[in-house]
């Protein structure tokens, strides 16, 4: 299945040549997990701080977890982040 | 200790400058700055005064941590009774003004009266006194700046200045100091033109030498910088990417205000982030961004430093644009580019800058404009009020037109300076008004962050996204991840953070500190540095203290519970997009479990009880 894979702030140096507006569409098996997307993408665990599912955040408990994405979801990724 | 314990009393009327002893009894009670002005103010003036009359007082103060080596220990507070709300108005600022103002001697100034012609306020340590500023009046924030500091040949000397919105009446005007940082909010700079008051200028080499315990002082100082330094955010992430760099978090996570709040996403935010800020221009390959930027002591430099590309057609007949200066934060990103459908980045830089040069609040103006967008797609306005201007969603150049109308007062920036609320009654659509007793919204749509909504109604400043940040909570994770979309359990939360967030602004921090410190880190330094125990509990209490002090202002300027809540769109439209799709934001269920917690009545008054608690004067 692709998903949209999404990286921002200090992780984008990250993203591959191909990717637009911090974006890059990927293949991706139906069972994968989380953390097996970031990885893939060499980023580490400690620094994938928000992980958001089309909005929605997924905490490091969930990150482990098979079947939490489906086609066509957005998986982004921050580090830890912040303002005002 | 810290305290310089000496206040200057400038009255405005007689032409006066007259130094005081600080009140170190509320000083005690009340901290500094924002706390210890808002005692003060509460003392010394009807809540229920005009505004803009010469009956209202307007108050400088720094903090006992302003000026030290205290990390981000350069704030000071503009205190006063708002013309925009009718409420308490605090506005914070960084820059180097505050840390001057006390290396001069002083913990605050207190303006009082209305000069009959204009004048500036010249401080050269402890020697004080008013100037004519005929030839100053009708110059912008930058003209001003730089005819001082020829003038009195100091390139050291520090300036707050208000700009020619603020003489023209534009009730979200600011006070701007160094060039790019503001007193922004609330339309503290509207009621220092009413005084006639042009600018102060401040020169200070006495050092802040004041330390109770210097060596202990320096030890926590040290701490609180690694702390600092160690943190991803406060390290890493605000240095590289400001403020904006939520600009893509928050729409991602659907909470993004745009087109006057009708939507919670928008499509070009993307174009206006922080990403995008370092991202090579076409035209002469250079990022919008040039570098970042520190304030007094400061060592996350959060700030932006900017250019606009020269072929843009907001400058390209303009050389005077074509340098480096303050670029978009996050809020002005916002109510400047999303809440008007403009995803320009080079035009809202522009209007950023205009912002700056005449001193406008751009998240009042930029949320204004978007509600006049409104008015002008729905027809209550048209071409006729605009002169001939299509004011619609997304046109760029309407809203370059509209800052610098704005900035003079001219056509149609008259009504613009109204802000939101008194344009849309204006032109008979007061629902169109994005606001909170009568000041525009921040960055955070509260239909997809729920503390939000709280935090909002119950700002003793109207809407304000710096009372009580619980978007620190609810989206970043810090200091731990709640669930946005949740309303139970938010007033606690509120509550919370409102209260140490008073402790901390009256500190003479920066609350950004607080996304590494927590008052555990901060409560050392100021134990270290001034007279008594200050303790993590103790700010708390004070923090609570200044907050009940705050709204029993409010309380006798004629407010009541009613105006502790949301515009109808926010409260029964439900969000369109998003994981918020088909949210409202719930302030009822988090709005009474509040009063409780504050030790309110079921409508919004504090009870004997609470003010017998906390010491609040009759």
């Amino acid at each position: 299945m692709q998903i949209t894979f999404k990286l921002y702030a200090t992780l984008q140096h990250l993203l591959p040549p191909e990717a637009r507006d911090n974006a890059v569409v990927i293949e991706v098996p139906e069972d994968v997990t989380l953390h097996e997307v970031i990885e893939r993408f060499n980023v580490k665990r400690k620094d994938a701080h928000l992980v958001l599912i089309n909005g929605r955040y997924f905490g490091a408990a969930d990150r482990d977890a098979k079947g939490l994405l489906v086609d066509g979801d957005v998986l982004a990724v921050w580090p830890p982040v912040a303002g005002g | 200790m810290a305290w310089t314990r000496q206040v200057l009393r400038v009255n405005l009327t007689e032409g006066t400058c007259i130094p005081e002893p600080l009140n170190m009894d509320w000083a005690n009670q009340y901290l500094g700055q924002r706390g210890l002005a808002t005692r003060y103010l509460f003392e010394e003036i009807d809540p229920a005064c005009d505004a803009l009359g010469a009956d209202n007082k307007m108050i400088m103060a720094t903090g006992p941590l302003t000026g030290t080596m205290a990390s981000t220990g350069g704030r000071y507070s503009v205190i006063t009774k708002s013309p925009l709300t009718g409420a308490i108005a605090c506005s914070n600022s960084g820059g180097f003004f505050g840390a001057e103002l006390k290396n001069a001697g002083w913990d605050m100034i207190i303006f009082e009266g209305k000069s009959p012609a204009p004048v500036y306020l010249s401080i050269e340590n402890d020697q004080a006194r008013l100037v004519s500023a005929d030839d100053l009046w009708g110059k912008s924030c930058w003209e001003t700046d730089e005819i001082l500091h020829a003038r009195h040949q100091d390139p050291q000397m520090r300036i707050a200045v208000v700009g020619r919105s603020a003489e023209q009446g534009c009730l979200y005007s600011s006070v701007i100091n160094d060039m790019h940082r503001a007193a922004g909010r609330s339309g503290v700079g509207t009621v220092m033109a009413s005084k006639n008051l042009k600018a102060v200028t401040v020169r200070g080499t006495m050092g802040v030498g004041n330390i109770l315990d210097p060596a202990r002082f320096m030890e926590t100082v040290a701490a609180g910088k690694k702390v600092l330094a160690e943190n991803a955010v406060t390290g890493e992430g605000l240095p590289a990417l400001g403020t904006q760099v939520l600009m893509n978090v928050i729409n991602e996570v659907g909470a993004m205000p745009t087109r006057n709040m009708q939507e919670v996403q928008f499509e070009g935010a993307h174009k206006i982030s922080g990403e995008a800020m370092l991202e090579p221009r076409e035209s002469d390959g250079k990022p919008n961004l040039t570098r970042n930027g520190g304030c007094f002591a400061c060592t996350i430099a959060c700030g932006r430093i900017s250019t606009i590309d020269r072929e843009h057609f907001s400058v390209k007949e303009k050389p005077q644009y074509w340098g480096n200066s303050g670029g978009l934060e996050y809020e002005a990103a916002w109510a400047l580019g999303s809440d008007t459908g403009i995803d320009d980045l080079d035009a809202l830089t522009y209007v950023n800058f205009i912002c700056n040069e005449d001193g406008m609040d751009p998240i009042s103006f930029g949320a204004t404009v978007a509600a006049a967008m409104e008015l002008f797609e729905v027809g209550a306005i048209n071409t006729s009020h605009t002169d001939g201007v299509e004011l619609k969603f997304g046109n760029a150049q309407a809203l370059c037109w509209a800052v610098e109308q704005s900035a003079t007062g001219t056509g149609f920036g008259a009504d613009l300076n109204l802000g939101s609320k008194r344009l849309c009654e204006k032109y008979g659509r007061p629902e169109l008004s994005m606001t909170v007793k009568g000041q525009e919204f921040p960055a955070y749509d509260p239909r997809g962050i729920q503390g939000m909504g709280l935090t909002y109604a119950t700002s003793n400043r109207g809407a304000c996204h710096l009372r009580s940040y619980t978007v620190s909570s609810e989206i970043l994770g810090v200091p731990e991840k709640t669930d946005p979309l949740e309303s139970d359990g938010k007033a606690g939360l509120v509550k919370a953070f409102q209260d140490a967030t008073a402790a901390v602004d009256s500190a003479g921090l920066c609350v950004f500190t607080t996304f590494a410190w927590t008052l555990d880190d901060i409560a050392p330094q100021i134990d270290a540095a001034c007279d008594g125990d200050w303790s993590p509990e103790r700010l708390v209490e004070v923090g609570e203290r200044i907050w009940q002090l705050e709204r029993d202002f409010n309380l006798k300027a004629g407010m009541t519970g009613a105006d502790d809540t949301l515009p109808d769109r926010l409260l029964k439209d439900a969000a369109k997009s998003g994981p918020a799709k088909g949210k409202v934001c719930e302030l009822d269920n988090m709005l009474p479990e509040y009063y409780q917690l504050r030790g309110w009545t079921a409508d919004g008054q504090l009870t004997a009880e609470t003010r017998s608690k906390f010491g609040l004067p009759s």
